[in-house]
């Protein structure tokens, strides 16, 4: 799901309960991001053995995966994704140093991210510009 | 004193007894869950009685830790995370000691049962996990026999509960009148204290 680039980029795991919203998500992202096709993106989902669920291994497996030094960001659908990557930030040593849980929409914030990282944008402020995706109101 | 052996013990009486409770607790979390509660468990424990059978760790701390990061590897579910943390912590609490007393273990259990509800967001009386492992802790330092029967107290006491917490709170009062998943198994892995051995007076501290 990514290219390597020269520039470094902050790198975005997606993490969803379903490996078909997690993939989709992200190929939706870089799709609707132009130059987000050279940001490292990379999903997370379902369990190791493709039923719903959140696999610890599949996250550490993607953050290294996305990390190109300019630290990942990581966002999640809910429930055990969010409390999976809690935990491995917490109590763990299997993710990246500078991985960092963002609180953002799970789509929208997604799209937010991949844009802003494309800019070269550190990891604050990729963070930020997802979160902001919660005030995006449709009505 | 409870040494390793002890620990390990722990942990495969508790993976003994989530597979001869599987079902219930899978049947309780499809009354207000989403009915995977007792086979996530069931692989979690397994994997965690398979790895400390294969290379004992050497110390109560190691046996926790490496129980606790397996069971956020394997459960898949939210309980992965949220019993990982309470194994990981409660042992990286005990450090390196080649034995703890009852009151030390009590002590580094509710460090990790801290960690637990900082990690969930629950409080005592929102229906989870926490209402059973919160009474344990505070009975611990009594007696195994007392946090066992503390912990199933507080499960049964979870029944009229509203759920503020995890996937139960979206059904709002419909989720009362049933006993909390996680409390039960909470309880499970308390009472597997007493059998895991020795028993009260041997494991000191208290008396």
């Amino acid at each position: 799901m990514s290219e390597v680039s020269d520039e470094k980029l902050v790198g975005i795991v997606l993490v969803s309960h379903s490996a078909a919203v997690a993939a989709s998500v992200a190929e939706l992202a870089q799709g609707l991001s132009g130059a987000g096709a050279s940001v490292p993106v990379a999903p997370a989902g379902g369990t190791g053995s493709g039923e719903l669920g959140t696999s610890a291994e599949l996250i550490a497996a993607a953050a290294a995966s996305v990390d190109r030094g300019a630290g990942v960001a990581v966002l999640t659908d809910l429930g055990s994704a969010v409390l999976t990557v809690k935990a491995l930030l917490a109590e763990g040593d299997e993710l990246p140093g500078n991985t960092r849980l963002v609180d953002a929409p799970f789509l929208e914030g997604a799209v937010a991210a991949v844009v802003t990282a494309s800019t070269g944008a550190d990891l604050a402020a990729v963070a930020a510009a997802a979160s902001e995706a919660y005030g995006y109101r449709k009505v | 004193m409870l040494d390793a052996d002890f620990f390990r013990r722990w942990m495969t009486v508790t993976a003994a007894s989530v597979d001869r409770e599987a079902e219930r607790l899978t049947a309780l979390d499809s009354e207000i869950g989403d009915a995977d509660h007792g086979s996530n468990l069931q692989r979690g424990f397994r994997a965690v009685k398979d790895a400390l059978e294969k290379e004992p760790p050497a110390t109560p701390g190691a046996v926790l830790t490496q129980a606790g990061r397996l069971l956020v590897s394997t459960v898949g579910g939210a309980s992965g995370p949220l019993y990982g943390t309470l194994l990981r912590r409660t042992g990286k609490t005990l450090g390196e000691a080649a034995e703890v007393d009852r009151q030390q273990f009590a002590e580094a259990l509710r460090a990790g049962v801290d960690a637990v509800m900082k990690l969930g967001g629950a409080a005592a009386g929102d229906k989870t996990m926490i209402d059973a492992l919160l009474p344990a802790v505070d009975a611990l330092g009594e007696s195994f026999a007392a946090a066992r029967d503390a912990a199933r107290e507080g499960a049964v006491a979870t029944t009229p509960m509203l759920a503020r917490k995890g996937r139960a709170s979206y059904l709002g009062e419909r989720s009362i009148g049933h006993q909390d998943p996680g409390a039960t198994s909470s309880a499970l892995l308390i009472s597997a204290l007493l059998d895991a051995g020795p028993g009260d007076a041997e494991a000191g501290g208290g008396e």
